[in-house]
């Protein structure tokens, strides 16, 4: 649905982007991840047509966006950061607007518009001004004037950002709820974002991709040691050192007694190898009871620092 | 051309933003005290040709004010797009540049023809008590709508290139003055550029409609200055495209 080739754009001497490249399917929620200033609205707005890319290609439903930019618009919503509307114009007429603008059949239209605003939950604004509206439904009318010619892709940039934790979850909920036939793209520098509402992940970090892939792929690929979390009822201060025993352990930390006989341990071990399995036999060889053990996934917050804290260098 | 539905937005914004009536109340109540003392000169010199001398004080008087009020009718077509952010939504709808463009340049027109349209009132109230000549009025009302146009499209070019409304309203005023009053001093320069500063101001050519006289060579003027101005426009709006601004 949306195929990004060795996209390139200098705004005169400074980079925006440099040599992105990568593709999402139909009905595929993506999340672009990136501090600010990484390069998320430029893509973006190569994607709307708002600006041609310097080098490189790009198609969205299947129209380039430099050849045919008219076509690509019409099958596309987008809504930018801040929200631009015109603070005059009353909710209903400017979904009105926009449907025209969007070359909307007049029939349609009316009816459509009702809709759109049952969905967005913006019908008791419909005759308010929009200058007038709070941040979290200027949220909902950006979104709504996105949707209402149907697109075949939704591009959001940074879609919660502004707005109180309330209105947060439902903007993300709402976003949710328009995936299936749509593809969407959002921006955000939120990480519990993405992994809330994306299947993928693009991290673009100053103007180039670090990483493409689900948020567990990720994780996984990131993992360059395991951390295993274990509770053990036994004896006293052995019990480290056996630890420290076992084949691929880097590291074991005390972490005291958690409740009367039973103590807690971190082990950090070389990723490969069984390190759950050597560990229960451990306990098993010693007479000691297990209590608890767990792997311990890296954030996603903590993939982010290490991509672009490695890109950086 | 997909131009009608930002026609129809700018329309109904100058009427719900005020600016119209605001624009339109100060063109009417000047124009109207212009009419009233250039008819009273001429009642009290008696003699004096009213078909001919009145009209040409009256439109070179409504100009002086258009020159003002003009400015204030186009200050805001980009630049408020761009002071908003809007602008980046209206460039991802399905519309070409120059769609926008010309539906801003017509909305803007629609309200200058709404402008210069009430005052004919005037000779219709002097139609009352004096035969009026219907002629000489429709070649300077053609003038007065053509140099609406130019001042119009010179007004969005620079309402285009900043997204400060005062700053587009008083350089778009002085471009429109300069254009007016570059060749009035021949002394000044040399008689081939006086010549050329002769062809490239408003005045002569606004000059002949007032008196009555259609030429193609003055429409031809008005119509590729409006022209011109539009064409730099849409260079400005596809800036963007290497810029990288709003």
């Amino acid at each position: 649905m949306i195929e990004v080739d060795h996209l390139t754009k200098y705004y005169g001497e400074i980079r925006g982007i440099e040599d992105i490249s990568f593709s999402i399917k139909r009905g595929e929620i993506a999340g672009f991840l990136g501090p600010n200033g990484s390069g998320k609205t430029t893509t973006m707005r190569i994607l709307t047509c708002f600006f041609p890319p310097t080098r490189g290609r790009a198609q969205v439903a299947g129209y380039d966006v430099i050849t045919h930019p008219i076509e690509v618009r019409r099958r596309i919503g987008y809504v930018p950061e801040t929200v631009p509307l015109y603070p005059d114009m009353k909710v209903a007429g400017y979904l009105s607007f926009v449907a025209e603008a969007k070359r909307m059949d007049s029939r349609q239209r009316k009816r459509k518009i009702g809709a759109i605003m049952e969905q967005c939950g913006i019908v008791e604004v419909a005759h308010r001004l929009v200058g007038n509206l709070s941040k979290g439904f200027r949220q909902r009318v950006g979104l709504a004037q996105a949707l209402i010619n149907d697109p075949e892709v939704l591009i959001l940039d940074e879609p919660t950002i502004g707005l109180d934790p309330k209105q947060v979850v439902e903007i993300r909920e709402l976003i949710k709820s328009l995936a299936g036939e749509r593809t969407i793209i959002l921006s955000t520098h939120i990480l519990p974002e993405v992994s809330m509402t994306c299947e993928r992940i693009i991290i673009i970090h100053e103007g180039r991709i670090a990483a493409v892939d689900t948020p567990e792929n990720l994780m996984q690929k990131l993992q360059k040691t395991l951390k295993t979390v274990v509770q053990i009822r036994g004896v006293g201060g052995e019990i480290r050192e056996k630890l420290k025993t076992l084949p691929g352990v880097i590291t074991v930390v005390d972490k005291g007694e958690v409740a009367p006989g039973v103590r807690c341990f971190e082990v950090e071990s070389e990723k490969e190898g069984e390190m759950s399995s050597e560990l229960a036999h451990l306990v098993y060889l010693n007479g000691w009871k297990l209590i608890e053990m767990r792997t311990e996934k890296m954030s996603l917050e903590n993939i982010f620092i290490e991509l672009t804290r490695e890109e950086g260098v | 051309m997909n131009f009608y539905p930002i026609f129809k937005k700018e329309l109904k914004s100058y009427f719900t933003s005020l600016i119209a009536y605001i624009v339109l109340t100060v063109f009417l109540v000047i124009s109207g005290y212009y009419f009233y003392t250039d008819l009273a000169l001429f009642v009290v010199w008696g003699g004096a040709s009213v078909q001919e001398g009145l009209w040409q004080y009256l439109f070179h008087d409504i100009r002086l004010i258009l020159l003002l009020t003009v400015p204030l009718l186009t200050m805001r077509l980009f630049a408020e797009e761009k002071k908003l952010g809007t602008i980046e939504l209206l460039f991802t709808y399905p519309f070409r540049d120059s769609e926008i463009l010309l539906g801003k340049f017509l909305a803007c027109l629609a309200v200058f023809s709404l402008m210069i349209g009430l005052t004919v009132l005037y000779p219709l109230l002097l139609s009352l008590v004096y035969d009026v000549e219907v002629w000489p009025l429709v070649a300077s009302y053609l003038g007065l709508f053509l140099l609406g146009a130019s001042f119009i499209s010179c007004g969005i070019m620079v309402s285009s290139l900043t997204e400060n409304q005062i700053v587009a309203a008083l350089v778009s005023s002085g471009v429109i003055f300069g254009f007016w009053f570059i060749d009035w001093n021949e002394a000044a320069v040399s008689p081939l550029v006086a010549e050329v500063l002769h062809h490239i101001s408003f005045f002569e050519h606004f000059y002949n409609f007032v008196r009555g006289v259609i030429e193609t060579k003055d429409i031809i003027y008005f119509v590729l200055f409006t022209f011109f101005f539009l064409f730099l426009t849409l260079r400005s709006l596809e800036s963007r495209r290497w810029r990288g601004m709003r």
